[in-house]
């Protein structure tokens, strides 16, 4: 009866119940040494990838990844954004959104069982807890333990490191943003932008907090993933599951031993829960609690080996998987689920859209030129009768290297221009331009056509004076009192 | 009354005493948290009232005694932009305008300040982009009345254009030849047919040619391309302050119309005039382009 559940708790807003501590027992196997490595591999990305460094000339930046937010610009090792440029983002956001379906239908919850922040943070905490507390039942009795000095001073410590790793975390993310060695200078000494402070503070606490305290309760009450998850899974989606046809039922092996025809192989030891990082019981069936990150799996082989019965009483399989072997005995790979239309269609799609960002980049040019007309006078009326128009060109450079480049007037009979910065008299139906390096520069250009010339539309030419010779035209009009 | 008062079964709660045909009501006081926060905030009211404007009065509302107005925020806002700019100012001010392009720095502030002061003082006559309009001069193209390059256009916003009272004030006066009987309507027919023919229109009839020499050459200038010291305009170019058909041209010829501009001088000060000046020069038409020094090299190069 719920009610006389000591967790369930009463309140005006109806009953709930409260967190049980979860103190995930240390667990070594396959699954365990995967989930090492993929928490070092992910670390030691976040935490190093800003510090890598990368020569790109004396007018650019040399760290690796840097989104300079002040200067507008994104740079990934070779490849320089500028924000006009943001599709490329967006593509990559949308591949990883793509890439999330594509391992969901191929692998299931792999992401949330491995490579989940929340889950490689929580793991990295739980490490500490061992580190600090001992394993499973030591920390369980200091819980239970009423409040001495010793477990003030090893809650404190515990929480120190906490604060310690969420603060590293915290700071690392900045780097992202500002040279690397330079902002860790001006943050320590007090000078680098309050933004910085900030977002340190932020993501300090979120970490502490998420990490430290929340857990797993994060991916149960808070994520939206694992609701979406359930829309994406279906039948031949790979779960953790517990192979109730072979287990049930459950006994000891004293018991078994008594009375072998009427117990399965499960001898209810209670590992599968003790090592699970969110306290599920995978016995129950699948949950939104099972991150599906293999760690009862290692744990009931084991016991499996030792009591010598055959591995896999908790497996990865897939729903139909389940139940033919249930009814048949037969074992089928879980691999062989990789393959299906669906795995196919979401590899199509996120390749496709790979292969077409990979294409842009490769072909983008880094010259480009914009016009845009005064409209108010539209023209002016000059004494000898020719016409005149202004335009505000602007040119843009977007290697990082001064370049020279040539505009030419394309299509206005008679044409000639000049800029703010020559005199009228120099006028000419191409000018050179110097543009430094990364930059656009804006020009205020005066095109004047001979008299009798007509409304009409004409183009801005730009070539780059470089062995490249890249180029690029943008039309506009030229309006006049003929109409 | 209030004597019955007594615990409620059903909700636990005090009932305050009184009793209307057997409905009673349950003592529900406010929190207490809100109560304080109600207080406070009459404590903040009353503060408030003492130190800022509040209450309307007939002629004005009380001042409060920090003496604080919206006004005043506004012109100490104007104030402490003025004194932000104060330097810049000082520095245009004691630039000779021909000086200002030597400085690229000075020359953006000068046309950038213009430009604003343009926006405020020039655009009910001159028009929004200093386009103009029929009697307004067009300060875009390259036909100036009396002078184009930055010294010419500054002297034409110190002084104005036929400004009472400014001895100094650029003035010129066309006789009305029409109104004032010195031509007949003959002759002003031969003469508009004559000044046409200057833009290869009309006739260039031998009586409105001679009619031009005695009477409009000696301003206008024998080509009609129009003398600058008298701020006559040219009548052989494409550019028409009162417009150029027949029409307007005849009527300019029997009773001509003439501009004024105020002088600046009593109005703005002489570092405004010069930015003014400067902008207008800037606008595609300006005379004797002066290429702007590339900024000085940096003495040190740590900037």
């Amino acid at each position: 009866m719920a009610t006389n559940d000591p967790l369930i708790h009463h309140s005006p807003l109806g009953d709930y119940q409260a967190r049980k501590s979860v103190h995930p027992k240390r667990i070594d196997g396959p699954f365990r040494r995967f989930k090492w490595l993929i928490m070092a591999v992910t670390l030691a990305i976040y935490y190093g990838t800003p510090w890598i460094r990368w020569d790109r000339g004396p007018y650019a930046p040399d760290q690796a990844v840097l989104v300079d937010l002040a200067n507008r610009r994104f740079y990934m090792f070779d490849i320089e954004i500028w924000p006009h440029e943001f599709y490329f983002v967006a593509g990559l956001l949308i591949m990883a959104g793509i890439g999330l379906f594509l391992v969901t239908s191929a692998v299931g919850r792999a992401w949330c069982g491995y490579s989940c922040p929340q889950t490689v943070w929580t793991d990295l905490f739980q490490h500490v807890d061992r580190f600090v507390d001992g394993d499973r039942n030591a920390r369980m009795k200091l819980e239970a333990a009423p409040w001495t000095w010793g477990k003030v001073f090893r809650r404190l410590s515990k929480w120190g490191i906490y604060l310690l790793i969420a603060f590293w975390t915290g700071g690392a993310w900045i780097m992202y943003f500002a040279d690397a060695p330079t902002l860790t200078v001006d943050f320590w000494s007090g000078e680098a932008a309050p933004v910085a402070y900030i977002t340190v503070a932020i993501l300090t606490a979120t970490t502490f907090i998420f990490g430290g305290f929340m857990r797993e309760q994060v991916c149960i009450y808070m994520c939206p993933w694992p609701r979406i998850q359930s829309a994406l899974m279906d039948e031949h989606s790979l779960l953790v599951t517990y192979k109730d046809w072979r287990g049930e039922k459950r006994g000891s092996l004293k018991k078994a031993a008594k009375d072998p025809d009427s117990y399965g192989d499960c001898v209810d030891c209670n590992m599968c829960v003790a090592v699970c990082p969110t306290g599920w019981d995978i016995r129950n069936g699948p949950d939104i609690s099972c991150i599906t990150c293999g760690l009862c799996i290692d744990a009931c082989d084991r016991v499996m080996k030792e009591v010598g019965r055959p591995r896999g009483l908790i497996d990865y399989i897939t729903l139909d998987d389940a139940r033919a072997e249930a009814e048949t005995g037969v074992v089928r790979p879980a691999w062989k689920n990789l393959l299906r239309p669906r795995t196919v269609a979401y590899f199509l799609v996120w390749g496709g859209i790979g292969a077409g960002l990979l294409f842009l980049l490769g072909t983008r040019t880094h010259t480009e030129i914009t016009a845009a007309p005064d409209r108010n006078p539209a023209y002016t009326l000059m004494r000898d009768g020719s016409v005149r128009n202004n335009y505000t060109v602007k040119l843009r450079n977007m290697e990082a290297r001064p370049r020279d480049m040539r505009v030419t007037l394309d299509g206005l009979a008679g044409g000639t221009m000049w800029t703010d910065e020559i005199s009228a008299d120099a006028a000419a139906q191409s000018l050179e331009f110097d543009v430094p390096a990364d930059q656009t520069e804006t020009i205020r250009v005066y095109v004047i056509a001979p008299r009798g010339t007509e409304s009409q539309d004409f183009s801005f030419r730009v070539v780059s004076l470089d062995e490249q010779g890249e180029s690029d035209t943008v039309q506009t009009r030229f309006e006049t009192p003929g109409g | 009354m209030a004597t019955n008062k007594r615990i409620d079964e059903p909700t636990g709660t005090e009932t305050v005493g009184h009793e209307w045909d057997g409905i009673e009501e349950l003592n529900t006081p406010l929190p207490r948290w809100w109560l304080w926060t109600f207080y406070a905030t009459c404590l903040w009211g009353l503060v408030y009232v003492i130190l800022y404007p509040a209450w309307p009065l007939l002629e004005q509302g009380t001042e409060g005694v920090l003496g604080w107005t919206s006004r005043g925020q506004l012109e100490q806002a104007l104030e402490d932009v003025a004194e932000d700019r104060a330097p810049v100012m000082a520095a245009i001010a004691s630039t000779p305008i021909a000086d200002l392009p030597l400085n690229e720095e000075r020359m953006t502030q000068a046309v950038a300040g213009g430009a604003a002061a343009f926006r405020v003082h020039c655009v009910q006559c001159h028009g929004a982009n200093a386009a103009g309009s029929e009697g307004y001069p067009n300060l875009t193209d390259d036909e100036w009345l009396w002078g184009g390059n930055m010294e010419e256009i500054e002297y034409t916003l110190i002084h104005g254009v036929r400004h009472p009272g400014d001895p100094q004030t650029r003035t010129s006066l066309m006789p009305a030849f029409g109104r004032d009987g010195i031509l007949s309507a003959d002759q002003i027919s031969d003469v508009t047919d004559y000044v046409l023919s200057l833009t290869d229109r009309g006739s260039a009839n031998a009586a409105g040619a001679e009619l031009y020499a005695t009477n409009c050459a000696v301003c206008h200038a024998a080509d009609g391309g129009g003398l600058r010291a008298f701020g006559t305009p040219s009548l052989n170019d494409a550019v028409w302050l009162y417009g150029s058909s027949e029409e307007d041209i005849r009527t300019q010829i029997v009773a001509p119309r003439h501009g004024v501009m105020p002088a600046w001088e009593d109005k703005l000060d002489p570092a405004t005039i010069r930015m003014l000046a400067a902008y207008v020069h800037s606008l595609g038409g300006g005379e004797d382009f002066m290429e702007v020094a590339p900024p000085a090299e940096e003495a040190d190069g740590d900037e």
